[in-house]
């Protein structure tokens, strides 16, 4: 999965954002570092929903936050609005993070626990324009993420449940009407029955306020319901691009293949026939040469040792950065090369 | 309960009953009712799913098994016997010849339930001295044997390390060898792999159903995630405020529901098999407060069935099949249950007010 390359970003107007050989590090001692994301690339269309899913330590957090520039990334462009984020000045950047807001995980300690549900909605507006919590926009937004402007708006975050508080991080990230929502988690620390209403809410939104979305998370069939695309990454790196149910139905990289294996369907007709993936993920510090899926990937052969697989459309709109991708006659190929071991040069 | 009583226990014994088992917090807001009637039981070998929401009480149900509660604020009635012995009334020096030994635990956060400061070797070992007597060389040998079959590799240098050395599934590889050393009847994993990635999740689970099958364990998995036990448990037990409303062997648990709850939680998961999009049922609003639950069924204000009768009456459980209980009075997939259902989408609105989406529930009865 060691896919970098750039032949999956699309050439069209109405590309919102671009990421180009985006390279995040961070320092270890004795001059080691943390390679959390080596060189991907993807690019989001106007109204599109991008997700990006990996299992912990594949660099998806770090990605949406990279692309907010913050830290701001080691290297590689992140264009948004024509221009690259990264090279920005401080103030300029904080101009264009008014187009492009953030939620995470934990919606409790996302927000401020001495403020009112209305001042932490009115921070932007107080900021940009000096305008307080008592401006209409502040109640609608509140009634738009479902709750009442006159009970929730005078609460503290600690008398709001969770599900309640990430409504309240909706609504503040929506507050300056960005173009691009980056969601990290978002229901991750929800429980399925409230988990529901907020994917359906975020749908809604993305409607009514015309937003481009980037949708983090590690739980396959959530990002499959609410994206247009998945991008899947491992250990840094892009495996695979395609749109949501292709992938779902015909994913090409094995390790695609494995994660989706791995998830337990509510169902208990459901069978797992195949083994599931075995060993754990290498240290980001060391990645292996090559493809960095090699490690634990059932079709490894030495070709995948040698030669960073790029990026390459397998179906239309699919592309895959593997040497042995699960498509046609490549498929059987790769299931040889990968049984016997042979060496397969470039 | 005779006192001359087998070591093993009868065979015809259930390995774990709880009966009617209540237990509630005294805190200044008012009286927490965390766990408010449960019975259920568990056989040799077989493995039991309790699911629910946070709140649910599902893991203060685990813990009011176990005996892990503090005893100054905590108000326990009912019975819990394990292989007969009444365990609500023991002392905790009583209580420490059975946890480990017979009744162990592990539970969500590996990090945690691990001594930071003590190697893994002195973790496992210690309930091997204690329990079986076993010291030195032997114990040593031993603890390298449960790790092998918890399938850690390089078992004798991993002895020597400390918890932070390993992953989070290495972790837990450890706290279930910790729970499985002295061969315990009966497992409680309390969200055994929440806090692990998918692909480590399936490892886990295919371990624990491993270990259970050749111990003839009981097991008793507690998760929020029907997933997890779907293709796992023999029977459910789904929880709601403090409460078991269904509980029904596996497949017929997903195959013929009966509660609007359980509907309504299998409903509001996304699938894979599903086109992305679909629109998810959400079950409205948020579980209740334990403190003061609403009077008659604790589900009735997010359920689309509520009829007058359930905001006043708390349903108990009935019986639906073999097996299979469900605590409602309009019970899904009845005629009662049915026209519950069609009354409520001709007003727009359910007996306790909430409005009904009938678009939804339109499409969702055509699926």
């Amino acid at each position: 999965m060691a896919g970098s390359g750039t032949a999956h970003l699309r050439d069209s107007d109405d590309i919102v954002l671009r990421v180009e050989g985006l390279v995040v590090e961070f320092p270890l001692e004795r001059g080691q570092k943390v390679h959390a994301v080596s060189g991907i690339s993807f690019d989001i269309a106007k109204g599109e929903t991008l997700g990006l899913v990996g299992e912990s330590g594949c660099g998806k957090s770090t990605t949406g936050r990279a692309i907010m520039q913050a830290p701001r990334p080691t290297g590689g462009k992140i264009l948004f609005d024509d221009k690259d984020l990264s090279g920005l000045s401080a103030d300029e950047l904080r101009r264009s993070r008014t187009k492009l807001q953030m939620i995470y995980q934990d919606p409790i300690s996302s927000l401020n626990p001495r403020r009112r549900v209305k001042d932490i909605v009115a921070e932007g507006l107080s900021i940009w324009e000096g305008k307080g919590s008592d401006d209409p926009r502040v109640a609608e937004l509140l009634a738009a993420v479902g709750l009442d402007p006159d009970r929730a708006g005078t609460r503290r975050p600690h008398e709001l449940s969770g599900g309640q508080c990430q409504r309240v991080s909706i609504a503040r990230s929506l507050i300056m009407r960005p173009e691009v929502l980056i969601c990290d988690e978002p229901v991750s620390a929800l429980d399925v029955s409230v988990q529901a209403q907020i994917l359906n809410l975020l749908e809604d939104l993305k409607e009514e306020y015309n937003l481009t979305m980037v949708f983090i998370a590690h739980d396959l069939a959530v990002v499959k319901n609410i994206s247009d695309r998945v991008a899947v990454m491992y250990l840094g790196k892009i495996c695979e691009v395609a749109p949501s149910d292709t992938l779902y139905a015909h994913p090409a990289h094995p390790y695609t293949a494995a994660l989706l294996a791995s998830i337990p369907e509510p169902d208990p007709e459901a069978t797992h026939t195949d083994a599931g993936l075995k060993g754990e993920l290498p240290s980001p510090v060391n990645p292996p040469s090559g493809c960095r899926f090699r490690t634990r990937c059932p079709r490894a052969a030495e070709r995948c040792e040698l030669e960073e697989p790029q990026m390459r459309e397998v179906a239309g709109g699919q592309y895959v950065a593997c040497h042995f991708p699960l498509v046609g006659d490549q498929a059987s190929e790769g299931g040889r090369h990968a049984a016997g071991a042979t060496a397969v040069s470039a | 309960m005779s006192t001359a009583r087998p070591l093993d226990g009868r065979v015809d014994e259930p390995l774990l009953e709880v009966d009617d088992l209540r237990t509630y917090f005294d805190t200044p807001r008012g009286v927490v009712k965390a766990v408010d009637g449960v019975s259920l039981r568990v056989d040799r070998g077989k493995t039991l799913g309790i699911v629910g929401e946070s709140g649910s009480g599902k893991t203060v149900l685990s813990r009011s098994i176990m005996n892990l509660l503090p005893k100054n604020n905590t108000i326990r009635e009912g019975s819990v016997r394990f292989e007969g012995r009444e365990l609500t009334t023991m002392k905790n020096k009583e209580m420490r010849t059975i946890w480990g030994a017979e009744l162990a635990m592990i539970l969500q956060d590996p990090m945690t339930s691990l001594n930071p400061v003590t190697k893994i070797g002195e973790q496992i070992t210690e309930s091997l001295g204690i329990h079986l007597g076993e010291k030195g060389k032997t114990a040593r040998a031993h603890a390298v044997e449960l790790l092998k079959s918890v399938g850690i590799p390089a078992a004798e240098r991993r002895l020597g390390e400390y918890p932070h050395q390993l992953s989070g599934g290495m972790r837990q590889r450890v706290t279930i060898a910790i729970a499985l050393a002295c061969g315990p009847k009966l497992l409680v994993a309390d969200e055994p792999t929440t806090a692990l990635d998918v692909t480590v999740q399936r490892q886990i689970l295919d371990l624990l159903e491993s270990q259970q099958h050749q111990r003839n364990m009981g097991l008793i998995i507690i998760t929020h995630d029907l997933g997890v036990v779907a293709g796992r448990a023999d029977e459910i037990a789904v929880m709601y405020a403090g409460r078991i409303v269904e509980r029904a062997p596996t497949k017929e648990l997903f195959a013929r529901n009966r509660h609007p709850y359980t509907e309504g939680l299998l409903r509001s998961i996304p699938r894979l098999h599903q086109p992305s999009h679909t629109r998810l049922q959400a079950i409205p609003g948020r579980p209740p407060e334990l403190i003061d639950p609403p009077a008659g069924c604790r589900f009735a204000p997010r359920c689309n069935y509520a009829q007058d009768k359930c905001l006043t009456e708390t349903p108990l459980l009935a019986p639906h099949a073999a097996g299979h209980e469900a605590a409602c009075h309009f019970p899904v997939g009845t005629t009662a249950g049915q026209e519950a259902l069609e009354r409520n989408l001709a007003a727009g609105r359910t007996a306790a007010g909430t409005p009904l989406d009938s678009t939804l529930i339109a499409t969702a009865g055509a699926a």
